[in-house]
């Protein structure tokens, strides 16, 4: 039995986590973490993702790759509270000589598995991911997690076209699907949409789920993994809420890439302890 | 005049022909080897793996971010991708997506630059890889490899492999005469190789400068200057120790490169000279310009890459001395 209230409680910590890392920092995009956190902790703590923290480079680990890498926050936090290192290392984000790092680096923590933060890269590294599971007789999965603005990169859809042709089931995408990039609404500064018929155009099967539900994230998580069969790869679309969990920032875009000061720090860790 | 006729250098096939059977001959004996492609496997030759190993050869297609990015996580999966396509669809296309996920992330992934250089010929400037030193010199993880000949090519293929971390290898469409004998070649990375041996003057050429240079050698002899030849296969690590060594030797330095002088071979060679062991020094490249569509031959003419124009350098390094 999945307890879905540890999980609500784990997502609600991990902001907590992300508010103190961000505003110690005094930078970092927290908004862009606090839209993805239902995301990573339906993967991590669902139980769908298969991972050793204690053997964090396991042969046959699910790999989890954090595209939108301006979320490393989320990254770092999601994998201390799953055991791959003290959370204590959260506090030293951005610090000289500190391998947290602002935007992850392959490798520099247990757990991060690839480099990003130009956008629009995870997916191909996801499909060498893959590549590598059919040479090497592995059978893990591989997720990959998209900002709906990266997906105005043109490498995201040449990833795209090559999954499918190369029938890369075991590939997983989630769109953190926030209607927002850096500088605006994405209806306004693109058009991204129509974004399933896109997405299917190229030969992926799409979910849509609502990115703040863990039922829904699971259902979804489970149902793509049982279609693999099809022989295609999958995203999941999930409709998020940008700095969801603190309600000024969710109702400002530009918070975009910006700590919170010390006083708004207050205010929104009241909310996150209220919601407790 | 052919490439290393004065010298007496034996001709070969092209460069090309040579990277591919020498990627074919890894491929058979290491099969961590994977081979990515950006659908020119047939003009980089690297299709030869293809035919043999279809399992471990990936046509990504007309898609140089997503290949570099694939190859990237076949590495991260204790595989070796060489990652193959023109120098400058590779290093312009990619540039990004080789710094992120091969040269920050330090991987041991091989990127093969083919159709380097200005003898690519007809095809014209839009093809050719002019600048692919100056470019892959701004990822300071990356080895720097440039095979002169047939026995070095396939060393530096073997190297390239047997190197843990990332690696550019130039490839070239172009014939470059026998330097080594085939089971005789001492390449290793780091490792400048003393071709000819000169007290007068030392030229230090990288690719196909390298028999140019030999050429230049056997030309200045009958005017006796007694010129030392280096091959300088390795861009970086940089041999600081035979350049130094050469310098203090020969007192006077040419360095020949097929690409821009700016951000070069030379350019960095000069700044190992300049702080160790100061003097004269002359540069055959190209200068500030590209370069049309020709015959190789011609353009070699053209654009100052042939042994005479070496041979001008190296009097003008050994005036510069007295
Ligand atoms: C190649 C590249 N261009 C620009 C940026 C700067 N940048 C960082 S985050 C961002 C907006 C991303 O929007 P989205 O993918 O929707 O992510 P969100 O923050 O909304 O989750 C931009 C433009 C970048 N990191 N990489
Ligand atoms: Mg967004």
């Amino acid at each position: 039995m999945t307890d879905f209230d540890a999980m609500r409680e784990k997502a609600r910590q991990i902001r907590l986590d992300i508010l103190e890392m961000t505003t110690k920092a005094g930078s970092g995009h927290p908004s862009s973490s606090w839209s993805a956190t239902d995301i990573a902790v339906a993967l991590f703590f669902g139980g769908a993702l298969r991972y050793r923290p204690d053997d964090p480079w396991w042969a046959e680990r699910d790999r989890f790759i954090m595209s939108k890498g301006h979320a490393a926050p989320l990254l770092y936090a999601v994998l201390a509270h799953a055991g791959y290192f003290d959370r204590d290392e959260l506090w030293t984000l951005r610090e000289i000589d500190s391998p947290v790092q602002g935007h992850p680096i392959q490798g520099l923590m247990p757990g991060v598995e690839a480099t990003t933060g130009s956008l629009g890269q995870g997916l191909s590294l996801g499909i060498g991911h893959i590549f590598g599971a059919r040479l090497n007789n592995l059978d893990y999965r591989v997720w990959v997690l998209l900002g709906d603005g990266e997906c105005e990169a043109g490498q995201i859809w040449e990833a795209a076209m090559a999954a499918s042709h190369f029938n890369c089931h075991k590939l997983h995408a989630i769109l953190d699907y926030n209607k927002y990039q850096e500088t605006g609404p994405i209806s306004r500064e693109m058009a991204l949409e129509p974004l399933v018929e896109k997405w299917r155009s190229f030969g992926w099967h799409v979910e849509e789920a609502n990115g703040h539900d863990l039922e829904d994230l699971l259902a979804k998580i489970e149902l793509v993994q049982m279609l693999e069969p099809t022989g295609q790869p999958s995203i999941i679309i999930a409709h998020t809420i940008k700095g969801k969990g603190v309600s000024f920032v969710e109702a400002d875009f530009t918070f975009h890439g910006r700590a919170l000061k010390p006083d708004q720090a207050d205010k929104a860790r009241e909310e996150l302890n209220a919601a407790r | 005049m052919q490439l290393g006729e004065k010298a007496g250098l034996k001709p070969s096939v092209p460069l090309r022909d040579v990277f591919g059977d020498a990627l074919l001959a890894l491929a058979r004996e290491n099969p961590q080897v994977v081979v990515l492609d950006g659908d020119l496997g047939n003009s980089t030759k690297a299709e030869k793996v293809r035919f043999e190993f279809p399992e471990r050869f990936f046509n990504i297609g007309i898609a140089e971010s997503n290949l570099v990015g694939v190859g990237a996580g076949l590495a991260a999966c204790d595989l070796i991708p060489f990652i193959v396509s023109f120098s400058s669809f590779l290093l312009c296309n990619a540039y990004d997506q080789i710094r992120l996920s091969i040269a920050i992330s330090n991987i041991n992934a091989k990127v093969v630059g083919s159709h380097g250089g200005i003898t690519l010929g007809k095809d014209g400037p839009t093809q050719m890889g002019i600048e692919d030193f100056a470019l892959v010199g701004g990822f300071p993880t990356f080895a720097i490899l440039v095979p002169s000949d047939p026995a070095s090519m396939h060393k530096a293929v073997r190297a390239a492999a047997e190197h843990e971390g990332p690696v550019f290898l130039r490839s070239s469409r172009i014939a470059m005469p026998h330097i080594y004998p085939m089971d005789d070649c001492p390449f290793a990375i780091g490792k400048a190789s003393v071709v000819r041996d000169g007290g007068d003057v030392a030229i230090v050429g990288s690719g196909m400068m390298v028999a140019a240079g030999l050429d230049a050698a056997a030309m200045l002899a009958a005017d006796g200057i007694d010129a030392r030849v280096i091959d300088l296969h390795t861009i970086r690590p940089m041999d600081v120790e035979t350049l130094v060594t050469a310098a203090r030797d020969t007192g006077a330095l040419v360095c020949a490169e097929e690409h821009l002088l700016h951000g070069g071979m030379g350019s960095n060679v000069a700044r190992v000279i300049a702080e160790y062991h100061a003097v004269p020094m002359r540069f055959v490249g190209l200068a500030d310009t590209y370069v049309e569509s020709a015959d190789p031959a011609d353009l070699l003419v053209k654009y100052h890459l042939t042994a005479d124009d070496i041979v001008t350098a190296a009097r003008a390094a050994v005036d510069a001395k007295r």
